[in-house]
């Protein structure tokens, strides 16, 4: 089966600081990927590479077995339309009401009438268990529960086939981050789609993930599904799970 | 050999950052004139950095109009030439105070709103967000942006013009004893299509410039709360060297010898 997103042997560097230093992993469709990690170990470089928000110095990158490494223009745009995305500070457009932040794929990507947007906007937020009165607010008048839930209303928004989710959980607490989990788990479901996601929460890991790779110095050193996560007989893996300060990780300063 | 190093490295810093801003520059003109074009955005900007200047731009060209005036007046009367009092306000306020003045008072107000704003968007992934929402940044948030400043700046310097030269007629009038229909009649006969229509360029140019700086450092700004406050430092500060040195290079096109 082809994969829905493939990467082999990725590298990045800043400078002479390498962040990947050949990534190599596959997931296939209607799986929901984990990538693990210390802070500074470039889950969040692989995340940008794989978006075209930042471009791999080496290595391939594959989507339904299309070469999108370097992608620009129209190509980039294709990949782009079928995809939806979940920032770890939301990065909802603070100078638009709710609504609008929702249905802005919709309008600026696909030229969907704004009413028509609207009501998919509404639709939406519903089924992040946000209600209309929502929808005329504008970001900052929202708690960072709510303003995750709004974020994830506007990834799902477009149908996408393919899902990122940076961080989803971060900054919550136990109780709204189990409900984000929740929320992210079931509209994954609901659309069928692929999802790929970076956290250092194992809560998050445990409840989202059909399948785990753990990145370490730029490189995956562990992957599998999330049910051997606790017999991956791997030390680096085990130390990160159980959140030990000692044991084979020592982790990097900067963040990356 | 230890002295050349440090103007070695300022003059290919230089070179770097021009390299940069045209790199900046050209896709950004490119957006600007290719569709989709985001009318509604341009209008919304347009009123934003014109009809919201109005206030600064009038009462900083109407006290420099009173205050050419009054020093012009004190210079002429030493010579018995009190009568050009009229012209020089109209030439210096047309040809240079207008546009010049206008241009540094919206890179102060607008530049450095562009360069927060765009810096906090781009620090807070917003930028990113727009971009994985099939919308191309550059597009939705520069290109409004430049089209409108450049468009909108040319009013905006035609009304600091009149302003201006109401302002000194107000002195003249007042304060100084001349007579009011000989003194405007004076600045109508001795003002030159030439003289206003040279300062409407340089406003459309400074316009293109301060939007352009805000947007670039705006855009390229870096690393939190501390680099959208350089970004926007930086954006006035550019925007403002820009339109003194643009200045002397439109003036010695039009009016060189």
């Amino acid at each position: 089966m082809t994969a829905k997103l493939s990467l082999r042997d990725v590298t990045k560097s800043f400078g002479s600081k390498t962040v990947l230093a050949g990534v190599t992993v596959d997931v296939q469709p209607g799986e929901s990927l984990v990538i693990i990690g210390g802070s500074g170990t470039g889950k969040s470089v692989t995340l940008k590479c794989i978006l075209g928000l930042l471009e791999a110095d080496g290595g391939s990158i594959h989507c339904d077995g299309r070469e999108i490494t370097h992608a620009r223009g129209a190509e980039r745009a294709a990949f782009l339309s079928r995809i939806g995305m979940l920032f770890q500070g939301a990065a909802l457009f603070d100078s638009l009401p709710v609504w609008q932040n929702v249905a802005f794929g919709l309008i600026q990507g696909r030229g969907m009438a704004a009413l028509e947007a609207k009501d998919v906007a509404l639709t939406k937020l519903a089924a992040v268990g946000l209600g209309p009165e929502v929808a005329a607010l504008f970001p900052s008048e929202l708690s960072g529960g709510m303003q995750k839930r709004v974020s994830l209303a506007r990834a799902i928004a477009t149908d996408p086939e393919i899902l990122f989710f940076d961080e989803p959980t971060t900054g919550l607490d136990p109780i709204m981050a189990d409900v984000i989990n929740s929320l992210i788990r079931d509209r994954v479901d609901d659309l069928g789609a692929t999802a790929i996601s970076i956290t250092h929460d194992m809560a998050s890991v445990r409840k989202i993930a059909t399948k785990v790779a753990m990145l370490y110095q730029g490189r995956i050193i562990w992957c599998g599904p999330v049910e051997e996560i606790d017999h991956s007989g791997n030390a680096f893996v085990d130390q990160f799970i159980h959140g030990r300060a000692d044991g084979p990780i020592r982790m990097a300063v900067r963040a990356g | 050999m230890v002295l050349l190093q440090p103007i070695g490295r300022a003059v290919l810093a230089l070179l770097a950052a021009t390299g940069r801003v045209a790199l900046f520059t050209g896709p950004a003109v490119g957006h600007c004139v290719s569709p989709p074009i985001y009318w509604r955005a341009i209008l919304r900007q347009m009123v934003d950095i014109g009809f919201y200047s109005l206030p600064v731009v009038g009462l900083t060209a109407l006290f420099t109009g009173m205050v050419l005036a009054l020093q012009s007046y004190t210079g002429f009367a030493r010579f018995n030439a009190e009568g050009a009092v009229a012209n020089v306000v109209v030439l210096s306020m047309t040809r240079e105070l207008g546009p010049v003045l206008a241009g540094l008072m919206v890179a102060g107000r607008v530049g450095a709103a562009m360069a927060a704003e765009i810096g906090t968007m781009r620090v807070t992934e917003q930028i990113d967000a727009l971009t994985t929402l099939s919308t191309n940044p550059m597009k939705y948030l520069v290109a409004p942006r430049i089209v409108a400043a450049t468009l909108v700046m040319v009013p905006l310097v035609l009304v600091a013009d009149i302003v201006g030269v109401m302002g000194g007629w107000l002195v003249s009038v007042t304060k100084l004893n001349f007579n009011s229909s000989t003194y405007l009649l004076n600045t109508l006969t001795f003002v030159q299509t030439m003289d206003v229509v040279s300062g409407l360029v340089k406003a459309a140019v400074f316009g293109f410039v301060v939007s352009l700086m805000g947007c670039y450092h705006g855009f390229n700004s870096r690393g939190g709360a501390r680099g959208v406050g350089t970004a926007t430092t930086n954006a006035v500060v550019s925007a403002s060297i820009l339109i003194l040195l643009l200045d002397y290079v439109l003036t010695a096109m039009f009016f060189g010898a």
